[in-house]
């Protein structure tokens, strides 16, 4: 091991985030120096926290410089961590307070309309991505960072995981490819990650790796909450496997589709229209139906385009997907509403569920709706499009109480 | 003179001097409560048998127009900043004033932007003695490290025009950039080359200045029409080649922000006003400059197209934003102090429902009523805020000056302020216990909108009722204080040194807040 290590990002652009350089001496004490765009307000705090940092791992005799542009202090402990850890070889890890709003489990078939796709090493992006109410956030160890960065976007994501607030949002992890992704599983697990993302899945196999992981650190584990899966397919084989994917765990609650690796892997280019993996999709979606998870679609990686998303989103719903990843937070708000049932489809939905109820009333053995029949599996999707208002809050759980009033009214 | 003169506690709980540059303040004294008596100054007495019977006003340069207008060590001399950072003549005046050897001048702008940078070796030598207007940037840190030989003045729009008005700055010689002005010295900025939009910030420097030189590149025969400027208050006309850089009007503060936390922010600021009832039809508006508070107007045209409604007016800084609207029929006016950008300055030109108007009629003090006070809500920027809802816009948390007041403070008279701001910006709390530099008294400001919630003055009961059941994340200032103090930490309390390195007035003239020199 060298005796100088680094970590952080202080390119002109890089905020809320530090640079830490270290050097080991033999004698000579602490050298710290501090250079701050917050020095005035907390320069007393940040070099005490390297002192407690530098202690933490018995580094007594260094040269240690911070050029902080306002990294909040979970930032400036992983960049020190990460620095230190280049030149000494050691289990400890210093870890932030896990902070109580972050220790929640998600249910398993809750909502994924938006995963906001968060740069593992980036915590500018990180630190305000709650305030956008995605339904998770994706802490992206993989495609996001640089191959020289992967050792450090490790302590930023663990103590993100811990002391960042994602306001309720799922908090999901984007390991690396396996096996090298199944060392990002040490820093995140015992942190409260609620899904862990597999990239470039092929077979079930990779999903018992990942799982036969996870139960070794659960081992060392006092408490274990939940943890789901989300395999994303990126390949000709992984399309062909993704049924025996998306059932290959009880963990596993959905399967993702990645589209550039996808076309890449055909030989195809990717449009606007999606011809070219509408096999790949359709393929996704059924098989994750007939497993019981949920089929998630490919980013749309235009951001300046709200009207290509706008109808991106349709075409996705249409083809039966339940979400999609975003890649900016003014993505968020498109998708969620796409992926929503409309007025016109709950209505429509309300009207087929009384109907339904009524000729159950009345003994009949047809439902119908003016002079519509209405089928056994029509009813049960309008039911569904009924529960789903009813938990996004945009339908009353006693609609049917008002039903006749309004269409009376 | 002394840079640590005598301080008293103002009305608002601050200490400020009571003599500046050697001249008596008067400490702040409370939301309206100095009213001076007797008359405003006048100007000096001209007679029309001592201009040109021709109407003929040209001289050959700047130079000339200056030394005949009796340039001399001590002077005050005022500029405009219609042209923002593509100001060309500012700077030029002060190379003229040193070449003539020329010392302890003040220069009186109404206000600085970064393209006035190069004048602070000007304020180095001795030729310029302090500014009175704004001390932005580069000139914001040279002052806030006390290197300028006297005390800079912060002043609102509105409290330029009645510092002239009350004599506290009397204009020795206002030099007024035009883009299009005739021999005598009408002038107006919706014509020429380098276009600006409207003249109104010099209206004050034109009516009271001693000499009134009047500097143009695009000279039309007389008639200049419309004359904005009026030449008859106009001494000397010079034609340059340039008078100033008209794609430089676009400054940071004047677009609309890309950051998706800001416009969140905006958004969260027109749901606050929607569910608020300020939204209503015939309602009236206006947002200062700073990226976040001219997002609103994105926010606001979605609504009234959505409820079918219209503004009645709205107060510019005109931007493309804001004049989209007046054509898409949202709004039936633009009462505009100034254009953001050159969508502003065409639609000014074009479009007589996008009006010009000056710091009198929109933020005088001394007017008898002005329009600030008539709008329904006005949003503004502000760099940090207290528990008791004073707002800082000039200084920075580590207390360097950045900002100048601009019509800030007079906005504030609106029936509903509203600063959305962020929570914390790189680690730097918004919201402290005292701000380092108070601007404006938090009994005039009702709303902060930040990301994780929304703050609402307790003295404005009608405010808290009518959101009450909006599902609004509203919360009390001291909550959100707490919410950006545990992610930063509890900031540390920022020292000074004893030396007073500029003075805040409020609106009618008293010293509201002092700021010193950074310690270094």
């Amino acid at each position: 091991m060298s005796n100088a290590g680094f970590a952080g990002n202080k390119g002109d652009k890089d905020r809320s985030d530090c640079f830490v350089g270290l050097e080991l001496a033999s004698s000579g004490g602490i050298r710290l120096s501090v250079k701050s765009k917050v020095k005035s307000l907390y320069g007393g705090t940040i070099e005490k926290l390297c002192h407690e940092v530098l202690a933490f791992f018995d580094v007594n005799n260094a040269i240690v410089t911070v050029e902080d542009k306002g990294a909040l202090p979970f930032v400036m402990a992983a960049r020190l961590e990460a620095a230190i850890k280049r030149v000494i070889r050691t289990e400890k890890e210093f870890l932030p307070e896990l902070l109580k709003e972050n220790q929640y489990e998600t249910a398993r078939d809750r909502h994924r309309f938006s995963r906001l796709y968060l740069p593992g090493n980036t915590p500018s992006l990180m630190i305000n991505a709650g305030i956008h109410k995605p339904e998770a956030v994706i802490l992206d160890l993989e495609d996001a960072v640089s191959v020289d960065k992967k050792n450090e976007a490790r302590f930023l994501v663990r103590n993100t995981l811990r002391a960042l607030d994602f306001m309720g949002a799922e908090r999901m992890v984007r390991i690396n490819q396996l096996p090298a992704g199944l060392n990002d599983l040490d820093c995140i697990i015992p942190h409260h990650v609620n899904v862990v993302l597999i990239p470039k899945c092929e077979d079930a196999h990779q999903i018992h790796e990942v799982n036969n992981h996870i139960l070794a650190i659960y081992s060392r584990m006092k408490v274990r909450p939940a943890v789901w899966l989300m395999p994303i397919v990126e390949s000709a084989l992984g399309i062909v496997n993704v049924f025996e994917i998306a059932r290959a765990a009880d963990n596993v609650i959905a399967v993702a589709i990645g589209l550039e690796d996808y076309t890449a892997d055909l030989g195809v280019g990717r449009t606007p229209e999606g011809t070219e993996s509408l096999f790949a999709r359709s393929m996704l979606v059924n098989a994750c139906k007939a497993a019981g998870v949920q089929p998630i679609d490919s980013v749309f990686s235009d951001v300046g385009d709200m009207e290509g998303l706008r109808k991106n989103v349709l075409q996705s719903k249409a083809l039966g997907f339940e979400g999609m990843g975003c890649i900016h937070p003014r993505q968020i708000k498109i998708i969620q509403d796409g992926f929503a049932p409309g007025d016109q489809e709950i209505d429509k939905a309300k009207r087929i569920v009384m109907a339904f109820m009524e000729a159950t009333r009345k003994g009949l053995g047809v439902v119908s709706l003016g002079t519509k029949m209405i089928d056994a599996p029509v009813v049960k999707r309008a039911q569904r499009t009924i529960d789903l208002a009813i938990s996004l809050g945009t339908l009353n759980k006693n609609w049917k109480d008002t039903f006749n009033a309004e269409e009376q009214a | 003179m002394s840079k640590s003169a005598k301080l008293v506690v103002n009305a608002i709980g601050r200490a400020v001097p009571t003599e500046v540059n050697g001249k008596p303040a008067i400490p702040y004294k409370g939301v309206g409560k100095h009213k001076p008596d007797g008359r405003k100054l006048g100007p000096r007495i001209a007679s029309c048998v001592d201009f040109p019977e021709d109407g003929n006003k040209l001289v050959s340069s700047l130079r000339e127009a200056l030394i005949k207008s009796g340039l001399k060590d001590g002077m005050t001399i005022s500029t405009h900043h219609h042209f923002r950072n593509g100001d060309l003549i500012a700077v030029q005046i002060f190379d003229i004033a040193k070449e003539l050897g020329l010392k302890n001048l003040v220069w009186f702008p109404s206000a600085s932007f970064e393209c006035h940078a190069p004048l602070t070796k000007y304020l180095e030598d001795g030729t310029i003695h302090h500014i009175e207007g704004s001390m932005n940037g580069q000139l914001g840190r040279f002052t806030s490290e006390g290197k300028m030989k006297g005390v800079g003045v912060l002043r609102s729009h509105g409290g330029r025009y009645q510092a002239v008005q009350d004599g506290e700055v009397e204009i020795d010689i206002a030099v007024i950039a035009a883009p299009t002005a005739d021999f005598f010295g009408n002038a107006n900025g919706v014509d020429g080359p380098a276009a600006c939009g409207l003249l109104g910030f010099a209206l004050a420097d034109s009516q009271y200045a001693d000499k009134v030189i009047v500097v143009t590149d695009n000279l039309v025969t007389f008639p200049c029409v419309p004359w904005q400027i009026q030449g008859n208050y106009v001494d000397y006309v010079v034609k340059v080649e340039q008078v100033g850089i008209p794609s430089k009007i676009v400054s940071g503060t004047t677009e609309i922000t890309k950051s998706p936390d800001r416009l969140l922010l905006a958004e969260m600021t027109a749901r606050f006003c929607e569910h608020a009832g300020i939204i209503r039809d015939g309602f009236s508006f206006q947002a200062g400059a700073g990226g976040t508070a001219l997002s609103i107007g994105i926010y606001f045209a979605e609504m009234l197209r959505a409820k079918g409604m219209k503004a009645r007016f709205a107060r510019g800084g005109s931007n493309k934003y804001l004049v989209n609207m007046l054509e898409e029929g949202l709004v039936d006016y633009i009462l505009d102090g100034q254009t953001f950008d050159l969508e502003g300055v065409k639609s000014m030109r074009e479009n007589p429902n996008h009006v010009n108007t000056s710091p009198f009629t929109s933020y005088n003090y001394h007017g008898k009523g002005n329009f600030a006070s008539m709008l329904d809500v006005v949003i503004l920027g502000a760099t940090e805020v207290d528990v008791n809802f004073n707002a800082n816009v000039v200084t920075h948390s580590d207390g360097l000056l950045l900002h100048g007041i601009g019509g800030w403070q007079n906005c504030l008279f609106a029936k509903c302020t509203i600063l959305p701001v962020p929570l914390f910006r790189d680690r730097i709390p918004v919201i402290r216990d005292e701000v380092t530099t108070l601007c404006g008294p938090g009994e005039l400001i009702d709303v902060i909108v930040t990301e994780r919630g929304i703050a609402i003055n307790p003295l404005r009961t009608d405010l808290i009722d009518r959101v009450k059941d909006s599902g609004l994340p509203v919360k009390t200032i001291r909550q959100l204080k707490a919410e950006a103090e545990k992610i930063c930490g509890v900031p540390a309390k920022q020292k000074f040194e004893k030396e007073i390195v500029a003075v805040v007035k409020w609106v009618d003239g008293t010293v509201l807040d002092t700021v010193y020199k950074v310690s270094s």
